[in-house]
């Protein structure tokens, strides 16, 4: 018999936590499969934010640091700047990443940091119990937005992908989806193409990947794919915005 | 080596180039920006690194995270930068990474002023960041002393995987002193087998963490640090004193204070007073004993700091309600002089002799 698939060997034999239909797993298995084929998870050093994902370091089977709340780029580039030759990356939310950790985030773009990010947009708090975040769409309802977010009170959603690739020191900016498998490939293409432009000494890369969150939207599976199909793709936009090309 | 001339604030950062720290992640802040200033033209010379950070925030968990990798590391503030650093520093204790503090106190509270205290006593010794964690707190009274504890600290770092703060005041880094830079007595230091450097494929994942989620993880995680604490206690507490057996009235005081305090000792000595001097070296793990081998005779205690009153509570503590204990300091920038700390020990003498 041949094996035709088998679990990738950048993430640890481990049960997560991750709700049902909660679209972390894929993004970490295109994380894991990345490094692989990269070959770079031996020298790999990550990085878990607080959050849903902040049990991700026992998830990849590398080496790993857990950071505080929003301050993994920071965590990053303490480590990054000891080990230069080592791949470091960051793996948050959008409760971490887009609110609280907004300084270190585009600072660390900013000094054009050789690390790479993989931020996971699903525009709710997920581990606190489906609290609003900068990211969550207008007229969608949070346990702290409980008539649906209005942009008189909160503002509109912010566009963290289009914001960073206004810094000169993110050389690769790309958002994606995991909704579909044809999204689902172009993802793994981009979280590669991203890391490449790490090991390739060009700076700071960033792949935001929109994510689904049924337990908070209180939707099933099937219903949350095609809500961010719907919602968030129309507000949040796919493609690359940065490319080293580009950039000079 | 020859004595050098230096001002208190570039000491440190030589002493700690000299401990073999490569690293140091700061923002700008009065009265302390010599040090990063320092760091940034000498750090580069011996294939280390300097970042300013985009914040004191951003400072601290880069430093946790190049400790964490591996790194001799350190950082500086003064006071309210110094509590912006209280999130990460309980994180570095939480998952036992060594790294070097140091704070530079200056005038509280919120933006407080520029100019030298010892306001950030409590901050420092209670905690200041959230959870039940220690650190051994070092308080240099000038700038030598200062040079040997930065040089040491490393390694007691090193040695308990714990944060070791220097605590200065703003006019201890701005002083100018003749100092030596000695090499310590060696220590034991374990290996950093636990550093994530990257697996390179011949072990599992090292993973650098602060949360356990199971209440009985977190317990046991709590018990250990609290073993560690422990063995500090034992063997890391300093203290200097002088003649505290024979004492009417013993001062304590530390850091540029007790100098003060010297000098009014000596003054007094000459006009009949027996005065005696408790200097705690570290203010964690602090010289509880020192104060059982005061005269059972003594009047008081007096305690004189740049501040309303902090480092009084743990003399209280040490006494245990043998001696009075009284308390003079001034705070805001302003310090105390010889002849106000005459006053007070003349007081509890009784009034001029």
């Amino acid at each position: 018999m041949t094996i035709v698939f088998e679990k990738t060997k950048g993430l640890t034999d481990v049960q997560t936590h991750y709700c049902p239909g909660c679209t972390h797993g894929i993004i970490h298995r295109l994380v894991g499969e990345a490094m692989v084929e990269l070959g770079i998870l031996e020298n790999a050093i990550g990085v878990a934010p607080v959050g849903c994902s902040v049990f991700a370091y026992n998830y990849f089977n590398c080496d790993m640091q857990q950071a505080a709340h929003g301050r993994a780029p920071a965590v990053a580039t303490g480590i990054k700047r000891v080990h230069p030759e080592n791949f470091v990356f960051t793996y948050q939310g959008d409760g971490d990443l887009a609110s609280i950790g907004t300084a270190e985030i585009v600072h660390a773009a900013h000094r054009g940091e050789k690390i790479s990010t993989i931020f996971v947009n699903n525009a709710i708090y997920g581990m606190t119990g489906g609290q609003m975040a900068p990211t969550t769409l207008i007229g969608q309802k949070a346990t702290t937005a409980p008539l649906g977010r209005t942009e008189e009170h909160s503002g509109r959603p912010i566009r963290i992908s289009e914001m960073l690739a206004t810094i000169h020191g993110a050389k690769f900016v790309e958002r994606v989806a995991v909704n579909t498998p044809a999204n689902i490939r172009k993802a793994k293409k981009a979280i590669i193409e991203c890391f490449k432009i790490q090991l390739e000494g060009k700076g700071f890369g960033i792949v935001e990947v929109l994510s689904t969150c049924p337990t908070n939207w209180g939707m099933t599976a099937p219903e949350s794919m095609k809500w961010l199909e719907e919602n968030m793709i129309p507000y949040y936009p796919l493609g690359n915005f940065r490319r080293p090309e580009e950039v000079e | 080596m020859a004595k050098v001339l230096m001002k208190g604030n570039e000491a440190i950062g030589a002493a700690a180039i000299a401990a073999g720290c490569k690293y140091f992640f700061g923002y700008p802040i009065t009265p302390q920006s010599e040090l990063p200033e320092y760091m940034s033209r000498e750090l580069p010379k011996v294939g280390g690194v300097f970042l300013q950070a985009e914040s004191e925030v951003a400072a601290i968990n880069m430093v946790y995270g190049a400790a964490g990798a591996g790194a001799r590391v350190m950082t500086s503030s003064s006071s309210p930068g110094m509590s912006l650093k209280q999130e990460g520093i309980s994180y570095i204790a939480g998952a036992e990474l060594p790294c070097l503090l140091v704070n530079i106190m200056r005038g509280g509270p919120g933006l407080g002023s520029i100019q030298p205290s010892q306001t950030d006593y409590f901050q420092a010794t209670r905690g200041g960041g959230n959870g039940d964690y220690r650190m051994v707190v070092f308080a240099p009274a000038d700038v030598q002393e200062l040079v040997d504890l930065i040089i040491e600290g490393f390694d007691i770092a090193d040695q308990y995987r714990n944060p070791v703060m220097i605590l200065g005041d703003g006019m201890i880094g701005q002083m100018m002193e003749p100092v030596e830079f000695k090499t310590p007595a060696k220590r034991d230091l374990p290996e950093k087998d636990w550093a994530t450097v990257g697996t390179g494929g011949n072990r599992k994942p090292n993973i650098v963490n602060s949360l356990y989620i199971a209440p009985e993880d977190l317990e046991a995680h709590n018990i250990k640090l609290q073993a560690k604490y422990e063995l500090m206690r034992q063997n890391e507490s300093r203290v200097e004193s002088y003649n505290i057996e024979d004492a009417d009235v013993v001062i304590a005081a530390y850091g540029t204070t007790a100098r003060i305090a010297k000098t009014a000792i000596s003054k007094l000595e000459k006009e009949g007073y027996k005065v005696g001097l408790i200097r705690p070296i570290t203010l964690w793990p602090y010289p509880y004993d020192e104060f059982k081998k005061v005269n059972p005779n003594c009047k008081g205690i007096l305690t004189v700091e740049m501040n309303n009153g902090q480092m009084v509570d743990d003399v209280k503590i040490a006494v245990e309600g043998k001696f009075p204990v009284s308390f003079y300091g001034r705070t805001g920038g302003m310090v105390p002089t010889p002849d106000a700390i005459i006053e007070h020990v003349k007081k509890i003498c009784g009034g001029e002799k």
